[in-house]
């Protein structure tokens, strides 16, 4: 009976042990398999960015981005949504750029990341970037709208923004400011430059490219983001007077258009805008990241 | 002694812009809860989630079919989403020639870029037409939203699954490929088992985004009944906010944060198994090895 066993157990091992494939020709195919992923993600942005652009383009033209829209979006053009999203984008990134600029120099030069109030204040910025937006979108209701009685606003809008801008800002700044090279700080704190002047005239400096990256990053999510928006900037298509004025900055006016069937041209066109604006930020933030990694590489 | 207190100053200054991402959450946690207690105490807890009615107006609020709404949503995404991005994420980090590198990782930034409402809207041009034709319905359904959803989170996953990747040492590879294995052998038996904590990181983190997603809204039928096929429509977490908040009033209003916090405990949830793992990560290899 155990021989018997044994002998299955035999067989058994001999069918694992046999390749159906020989292992160069599975090297093969698993190389293939790879490429075809990375050739399906590209043609899923080629066919969404082209599409979008081929519909969209022909309605993109200096009348369209410059005029305001009429009867709610029906004809006319999107002036209006590209001030206003210029407008809380802005907001959006002065305020949060300072903020996160500072938690960053703070958590890389003057604290260890040993200690406990680091893992706090490391576990509150992973907690906030993973809130989904709409969830920002309720607070910033309940606090500026209602509590603070900023109404539905620029200003409503920009704040909710900043709050989701942080944290990446944050992170790409600080990445950026522990790669400045500890010769830098050594050489400045060896002049007899106190830890702040180092930081502001050396450190600073040379991790600018980086924390324009991330503000950058923060700037294009900003225009990117449509549910934290949809109750607190409100939806006026008038160009903002100021920042108490509501405003529909163009995802929301591309959400409003889409949805609810307004004008399927119309939607086309700010979508093309959008996407482009979207590209340019890759493309600005990736050569610039290029150049940056050349100096910092001594190049 | 005046640049001393200038130092201490900005010290100060710049712990105050340190704490506050986390004094910002928590504030965003009280205000949801202050908000959206009320209901559940009012509903009831075990009533408001697991009731299978949402019918505002006659003050019944049961978040069962938006619960399963997103976790369905997002489930058939991450079916989809997890094997095209550790694919790509693999390909990136260790198959691509340069210039195809150079090609593909703009290309996952452009489409973690492309604001979400660009895909819905690309949803219910191509998408919704296309399901409407070949499967019958209205075409606004699960399939559709986990279509566009897919997309939405490639990007999360891949990104942080190629650092991952990348973060092994060099060793690991160089010791499997001087045994003789190849390529491909040494991708599956060393690099991908070094690597899997932070590939499911990568994986509850594109999970945490799907389920946080608001605009599937356009596509996904938001209907608030438990679905029983993925081409019927279905109501996510984050839509029922978005669909309701602009006319909700009193309890309803509520009802809507309560909602918020439901996602918040999700997000949550999915956040501390991260943690643990990247704690579990340096305990078991350490010597801030991977």
């Amino acid at each position: 009976m155990s021989s018997r066993i044994e002998s299955i157990k035999k067989v058994w091992r001999k069918g694992l042990n046999f390749r159906l494939i020989s292992p160069k020709n599975t090297q093969r195919i698993m190389k293939g398999v790879f490429w075809g992923a990375g050739i399906i993600a590209i043609l899923i942005l080629l066919s969404v960015v082209g599409y979008i652009l081929i519909n969209g383009l022909p309605v993109v033209n200096l009348e369209f981005l410059l005029s305001k829209p009429i009867d709610a979006g029906r004809g006319g053009g999107i002036f209006p949504m590209i001030v206003s999203t210029i407008y809380i984008m802005l907001i959006a990134v002065l305020i949060a750029t300072p903020l996160s600029v500072g938690a960053a120099v703070y958590l890389a030069e003057y604290v260890s990341s040993k200690s406990k109030i680091v893992k706090v204040m490391i576990f509150g910025a992973e907690t906030l970037a993973s809130i989904p937006s709409i969830v920002f979108g309720l607070f910033g209701l309940a606090f500026f709208v209602i509590f603070l009685d900023f109404g539905w606003s620029v200003l409503s809008g920009g704040l909710t923004l900043a709050l989701m801008a942080l944290p990446i800002i944050m992170r790409t700044s600080e990445v950026s400011i522990e790669a400045v090279p500890r010769s830098y700080r050594e050489g400045s704190l060896a002049l007899g430059a106190t830890k702040w002047q180092t930081v502001y005239r050396v450190v600073l400096p040379a991790a600018i490219p980086g924390i324009t990256t991330g503000v950058i990053l923060g700037m294009a999510s900003a225009i990117a983001e449509t549910a934290a928006i949809l109750f607190t900037v409100g939806a006026a298509t008038r160009i903002p007077a100021s920042v108490f004025d509501p405003a529909r900055p163009l995802p929301l006016h591309l959400y409003i258009l889409a949805t609810e069937g307004i004008s399927l041209e119309n939607a086309f066109g700010t979508a093309a805008v959008l996407v482009i604006m979207v590209l340019v930020i890759t493309i600005v933030t990736n050569v610039m990241v290029e150049r940056y990694t050349r100096k910092m590489m001594g190049q | 002694m005046h640049k001393k207190l200038e130092e201490i100053f900005v010290e100060r200054l710049l712990f105050i812009a340190a704490i506050s991402s986390s004094i910002i959450t928590l504030f965003i946690i009280g205000f949801i809860f202050t908000k959206g207690l009320p209901a559940i105490n009012r509903v009831g807890f075990f009533n408001f989630i697991f009731g299978t009615e949402w019918l505002p107006l006659r003050g019944i609020f049961g978040a069962l079919p938006m619960i399963v709404g997103s976790l369905y949503i997002t489930g058939l995404a991450l079916l989809m989403a997890i094997p095209l991005s550790l694919s790509c994420a693999i390909f990136l980090a260790e198959i691509a020639p340069r210039g195809m590198r150079m090609t593909l990782k703009p290309t996952i930034q452009a489409l973690a870029g492309i604001p979400s409402v660009v895909y819905g809207f690309f949803g219910i041009i191509i998408i919704v037409p296309f399901i409407r034709e070949q499967f019958g319905g209205t075409g606004f359904s699960i399939l559709a939203a986990s279509l566009i959803l897919t997309v939405m989170i490639l990007p999360t996953i891949t990104s942080i699954s190629e650092d991952a990747i990348k973060s092994i040492p060099r060793e690991y590879k160089e010791a499997s490929l001087a045994l003789g294995a190849t390529h491909w052998q040494t991708i599956k038996n060393v690099l991908f088992p070094a690597a899997t904590p932070g590939l499911i990181t990568a994986i509850i983190l594109g999970l945490a985004k799907g389920i946080g997603e608001t605009m599937i809204i356009m596509v996904a039928g938001n209907v608030a009944l438990i679905p029983t096929s993925i081409f019927e429509p279905a109501r996510a977490l984050t839509a029922n906010i978005a669909l309701e908040m602009g006319y909700a009033g009193g309890i309803h209003y509520n009802a809507l944060f309560a909602t918020g916090i439901i996602l918040f405990f999700m997000i949550m949830v999915l956040l501390v198994i991260v943690n643990y793992i990247r704690y579990k990560k340096q305990v078991i290899i350490g010597g801030g090895y991977l």
